[in-house]
């Protein structure tokens, strides 16, 4: 059995040049130590392999039950000159929901 | 002036394409005293240069008389005070352009307070040796492409704006958060030293400034995150104290809604360390906030923190860096996906033939691999639509892009469908440096009769 991201958490992409952050947010808080135990950076960065360079970090929101992971390199250049037809990668935050993670019960 | 406890600033814009009409709700329903409307992208400033270049009196934003025609009868009756940076490049046509308006509507002879000092270029033309960062390369690499440079500015001279009276406060470029700040600042009498309260109304700035993206825009998701009567959803205000206590609200009688997972969402959007959010006024940091549902559709903001603002200015550079071009075309029904894989075979060829070289080049089958990229291990679709783009210095080159596609309705795989005209569009290209706060000159000054 495994969970996605999307069970537990919602999310939202934004851009700024070449970067793309995306925020998870859990609906409820008690899901907040186990994503901070599986959603880790490597495994975001698995599932943006084919879309983003890296590097990613995570930073911790444990006030707001959320993370923010910043993807670097993962916007075709930045806004201005990208090629993409999602030029701010706004549709981004479902690739982060539908990563599949280990069953937390 | 400086004697209300509490003032309401709404979000009119958070665009330049923003819709227009909950501006309006706002300044009549939502008893606010403040509006504010935020007008520019990344990109907007060089845009309405290339505008000012061809006619001296624009390149301020064109929504501009659209907007203020429709919420200056109201605002200058009930006495809210407008501040925006649709002033863009030309923030003193944009005041003209305003003025006219007003007068216009019967409205008599309106002043606007114009911020003025954001536009660099002629500072920074002559520090090539400034670091680009984005690519750490010095400034002088574009310099010569350069069609636009300015500061992001801070409340401190949109507060001093205000403080002249004026019921309109113009601008160019200056950060979002501090537009919705300053009116903060101006009343309070809050300065840079006073951490705490600057933090909670960045805060506050940072939550309004997308407009519909904290009150349900931006965030529904059928079955899972409903939205109600999304389609008539009001923008957002925030309720601020002296002592800097912030409520987020939204237009009454409005669709939408406010609460904490859709302030979440907002307070996180575009930032990377939650810790060190730097703007003009401060360097933000969220990760101590505390958002709470005092009522319906209201969000209570505590907790926001702020070391002092930094000692430079962010400034975007914007450049023309040549053409994009791109073409479409559909397929659909049996072996649609390898029709289209062929067919861009066959465009990609016919480009190199013609001897056109691009600096990036892309295919996109949309339907299966144009947003996130392609895996293999997707189902194909039964139809799908490719679509091809490039960047390229000649705007030739980036015509035969859309050009080679839509032949193939007639000359590619069979059963071709819908291709779209050839479009080319000129690329203006953003890049940053920081210059010290000590070389910029922000002023104001006023159009018109205070």
């Amino acid at each position: 059995m495994s969970v996605r991201v999307y069970d537990l958490a919602h999310a939202r992409a934004g851009d700024k040049g070449n970067t793309s952050n995306i925020s998870v947010i859990c609906y409820d808080a008690k899901h907040w130590d186990f994503l901070a135990r599986e959603l880790t950076p490597e495994r975001v960065a698995e599932a943006f392999k084919h879309i983003a360079k890296g590097p990613i970090r995570r930073h911790p929101l444990r006030n707001l039950k959320a993370f923010n992971f910043v993807i670097e390199n993962a916007l075709g250049g930045g806004v201005t000159v990208s090629l993409a037809q999602d030029i701010h990668g706004k549709s981004l935050s479902n690739v982060m929901l539908a990563i599949e993670l280990p069953d937390p019960k | 002036m400086k004697s209300r406890e509490t003032i309401r600033v709404g979000a009119g814009a958070g665009t330049s394409d923003d819709r227009m009409v909950p501006a309006l709700e706002l300044a009549e329903r939502g008893d606010i005293d403040y509006l504010v409307f935020e007008c520019l992208a990344e990109r907007t400033v060089s845009r309405e240069n290339l505008a000012r270049s061809k006619d001296p009196e624009l390149g301020y934003s064109p929504s501009l008389h659209a907007r203020l025609r429709m919420v200056l009868p109201t605002c200058l009756r009930k006495g809210i005070r407008i501040v925006s940076n649709m002033g863009a490049a030309n923030p003193l046509g944009g005041a003209r352009a305003t003025r006219k308006e007003a007068a216009d509507l019967g409205l008599g002879d309106v002043a606007v307070a114009v911020v003025l000092g954001d536009d660099v270029s002629s500072i920074v033309k002559h520090r090539g040796e400034l670091t680009l960062i984005e690519n750490g390369e010095p400034l002088e690499s574009i310099l010569p492409k350069m069609i636009s440079a300015n500061a992001y500015l801070g409340a401190d001279v949109v507060c001093e704006a205000l403080n002249t009276g004026a019921p309109i406060v113009l601008s160019g470029r200056v950060a979002d958060p501090s537009l919705f700040l300053a009116p903060m600042m101006h009343e309070f009498g809050w300065s840079y030293e006073d951490l705490p309260k600057i933090a909670q109304g960045t805060a506050a700035g940072h939550l309004l400034e997308c407009t519909a993206s904290v009150t349900g825009g931006c965030f529904g998701w059928p079955g899972k995150k409903e939205v109600p009567d999304l389609a008539r959803n009001g923008f957002p205000f925030a309720d601020v104290k002296a002592d800097g206590a912030v409520v987020i609200g939204k237009t009454p009688g409005t669709g939408g809604r406010l609460d904490v997972m859709t302030c979440t969402e907002q307070l996180i959007y575009e930032i990377h360390d939650p810790t060190a959010y730097i703007t003009p006024d401060c360097v933000l940091d969220i990760s101590g906030i505390a958002l709470t549902q005092d009522a319906a559709d209201r969000v209570r903001v505590e907790g926001a923190r702020a070391r002092p603002r930094t000692l430079t200015y962010k400034v975007n550079v914007g450049y023309a860096d040549g053409y994009i071009g791109e073409g479409e075309v559909s397929y659909g029904g049996i072996d649609a996906v390898a029709r289209a894989k062929w067919a861009a075979e066959i465009v990609k060829e016919r480009l190199k033939l013609q001897g056109f070289v691009y600096d990036d080049f892309r295919v996109d089958l949309i339907g299966m691999s144009s947003l996130h990229g392609q895996v293999d291990t997707r189902p194909e679709p039964y139809e799908v639509r490719l679509r091809m783009a490039g960047r390229t210095r000649e705007r030739k080159a980036a015509h035969a892009i859309g050009f080679e596609v839509r032949a193939m309705h007639m000359h590619g795989p069979g059963g071709a469908g819908g291709a779209c005209e050839p479009r080319v569009r000129d690329v203006l290209a953003v890049k940053s440096v920081l210059l010290p706060k000590n070389l910029v000159n922000a002023q104001v000054v006023v159009e018109g009769a205070l």
